[in-house]
């Protein structure tokens, strides 16, 4: 299927039916529910799903493929996100302009970067993406304030020229929209209790997503995708054999900076608005633990990372004292306090502590991310299935 | 005539003079050992002719051209593969993807962006791989991780990739240094082989003199950065000069 082998051709239709049925399968409670909180089904939480999965997909390719760690990768996001809005101000709201003026604007800081970092590898080279990010962070905050808009960052302004869009309607908003398709209507469907949203901009970044995740599979399986592994795995074989690294690590380096301008593009497509702070080096550090989380190198690694922190992020986030004081009201009162006492700490505003341990877990017990756990626990059925009658006893080694 | 042509050739580190002034000539189509005790600057002879190491004098000519100031990449393209000491191998790669890539690097150089073909279509280049993994014995290991064969595979699979490529000049350093007697004797027989089925030069560096006798056609003793003696093999044997310079390090101890 589109030059896929049957492994990799069903991988993109278990992504392609997880995202276009996203809102239902992540709203699994009823509405006014105790575990209401757990639904994520809402459009802004899903659409920040998909694109940071984009952000983390490309990051994979340089990463999981030549294991070169850039520290800096928030930058190329941040840039294509300014990009994007400046196509909004000066020429339309229609999304189109925006993505590709941000994938091209990325590609080409990430050229200049990468020419530059790629000169040093290992820790030299993290440091050196970290400082150009850093310095990009600075630079929006101060003396680029013109173009950035500096601490109160940029949107899209009624007076703004937009060439290429009517006039707006006093009082009318600059919507951001796909050929008048606006990217925050929704549609609601009533099944019961339960409430799903289907909203247009989380469904046109879904596909973007899928084409997004079907190029990094077509890239993983291409000569280009293997000589990229051989970078990592041996340079000086590569060298011996006749084989440049330098123009196959700065050509993953630009893919993979124009992955995160696509996805800086569709954040500002679907939520009209731009800060620096989304180059801060909180927000490059962010796509490592999504990349190495899911399982660097994978395919579906980086996908399941980004969506796993991003529920975590807004999801956990949430959960505050009196809902815990819910929860636990059954119990008596002392072993309540106890208990909320407990699990405070790692809830609400503490959910970076729940996840900073997840992630230590992970990496000390499956450094090959969630995608290793899964294999495992495929592993451990189908052994379960081969074996009947054995007890446990067959199960423990594989631990 | 002579394909590689070494000319006095010197290179110091700090206070060391690691090469004094070697001048040698590797013949088309020979096998050309060069041996010679520890720190008689063996490999930092095969470092300046493949672009790791810049001599500080001399010239190092191959086929007519220049190999001074070419980095690695494009040294090997010219037509020179190097084995090394320790296999170097894509150890994270399968033993045919291991295969593939020099067959990529021979047909398309050192760079080419083929990022969204399929590895499976390229029938021409997997099926010259297959035929080298046939031939190497290595067919049954083509889906194996590399790394986790055996020393003497790895071997066969590095020697593998570089005549894959069909060099004009294979360089060997020390290829059974920490092998075991058969895997020894099984690399003889394969370099024996290459030597008779292929239009090729091979200059190799060893240590064991078995090795040597059993397949260099001329030998080049080389001790403290310069060449003593270089003659025949038989001739060699018995030179007193060689004896000299490997006086207290038996043959069998090497």
């Amino acid at each position: 299927m589109f030059g896929l082998n049957k492994k990799d051709g069903g991988l993109l239709l278990i992504v392609a039916f997880l995202a276009l049925a996203a809102p239902f399968i992540l709203n699994p409670f009823p509405e006014g529910s105790a575990m209401a909180q757990f639904n994520a089904g809402y459009p802004d939480l899903m659409q920040r799903l998909v694109i940071f999965g984009i952000f983390a997909i490309g990051f994979n390719i340089l990463f999981g493929l030549t294991g070169y760690l850039s520290f800096g990768h928030a930058a190329f996001l941040g840039v294509g996100s300014y990009a994007a809005i400046w196509m909004m101000k000066l020429l339309t709201m229609n999304v189109i302009p925006a993505i590709v003026v941000s994938i091209a604007i990325a590609g080409l800081f990430s050229l200049l970067v990468g020419w530059i970092s790629l000169r040093r590898s290992g820790i030299y080279f993290s440091i050196l993406t970290l400082a150009f990010a850093q310095m990009s962070y600075a630079l929006a905050y101060s003396v680029l304030t013109p173009i950035t808009g500096g601490e109160t960052g940029l949107q899209p302004k009624y007076n703004d020229p937009r060439i290429l869009d009517a006039a707006l309607e006093p009082g009318q908003s600059p919507r951001a929209n796909l050929f008048g398709l606006d990217m925050k209507a929704s549609s609601e469907l009533e099944i019961g209790n339960w409430i799903f949203t289907f909203n247009t901009g989380y469904y046109i970044a879904a596909i973007v997503m899928l084409l997004s995740f079907y190029l990094s599979i077509r890239i993983f399986r291409s000569p280009f995708g293997m000589m990229l592994r051989a970078v990592k795995s041996n340079q000086q074989r590569m060298n011996y054999t006749g084989l440049n690294t330098r123009p196959y690590t700065l050509a993953a380096f630009v893919i993979s900076g124009m992955y995160a301008g696509l996805a800086g593009g569709l954040l500002v497509a679907m939520d009209t608005q731009v800060g620096a702070e989304r180059m801060f080096w909180t927000a490059s550090g962010e796509v490592v633990l999504m990349t190495i989380l899911g399982g660097a190198g994978t395919l579906i690694g980086p996908v399941l990372g980004a969506g796993f922190i991003k529920y975590m992020e807004n999801i956990v986030s949430k959960i505050n004292k009196s809902v815990l004081e819910q929860w636990f009201a059954f119990m008596p009162d002392g072993i309540e306090d106890i208990m909320i006492t407990l699990i405070y700490p790692f809830v609400g505003k503490g959910w970076h502590l729940t996840l900073g341990l997840l992630f230590m877990l992970v990496v000390i017990f499956l450094p090959g991310g969630l995608v290793e756990g899964g294999q495992r626990i495929g592993k451990a059925f189908s052994r379960k299935k081969a074996s009947d009658d054995t007890t446990d006893a067959t199960k423990t080694p594989a631990e | 005539m002579a394909i590689l042509e070494i000319k006095d050739v010197g290179k110091r580190f700090g206070g060391l003079q690691a090469l004094g002034n070697v001048n040698l000539n590797v013949e088309e189509n020979t096998v050309h050992a060069i041996i010679g005790p520890n720190g008689a600057g063996k490999s930092t002879l095969l470092n300046c002719l493949v672009g790791k190491l810049i001599p500080d004098t001399g010239s190092v000519m191959f086929d007519g051209q220049s190999v001074l100031g070419r980095k690695p990449f494009e040294i090997n393209q010219m037509g020179i593969s190097r084995v090394f000491q320790t296999p170097e191998i894509f150890g994270d790669l399968t033993v045919m993807e291991n295969m593939l890539i020099p067959c990529f690097a021979k047909r398309d150089g050192a760079f080419r962006m083929h990022a969204i073909e399929s590895i499976a279509d390229e029938k021409d280049i997997v099926g010259k791989a297959e035929k080298m993994l046939e031939d190497m014995n290595l067919i049954d290991k083509r889906t194996m991780q590399s790394s986790s064969m055996s020393r003497g595979d790895k071997r066969r699979l590095e020697i593998a990739m570089c005549l894959a490529q069909d060099p004009r000049l294979l360089l060997l350093d020390e290829p059974t240094a920490g092998m075991a007697r058969a895997d020894t004797n099984n690399t003889i027989d394969l370099l024996k082989q290459i030597k008779d089925e292929r239009d090729i030069t091979i200059a190799i560096i060893e240590h064991d003199m078995h090795v040597v006798f059993s397949l260099a056609d001329r030998i080049t003793v080389l001790a403290q950065g310069t060449p003593l003696v270089e003659d025949t093999p038989d001739k060699i044997k018995g030179h007193p000069k060689v004896r000299e310079a490997y006086l207290g390090e038996s043959q069998d101890a090497a």
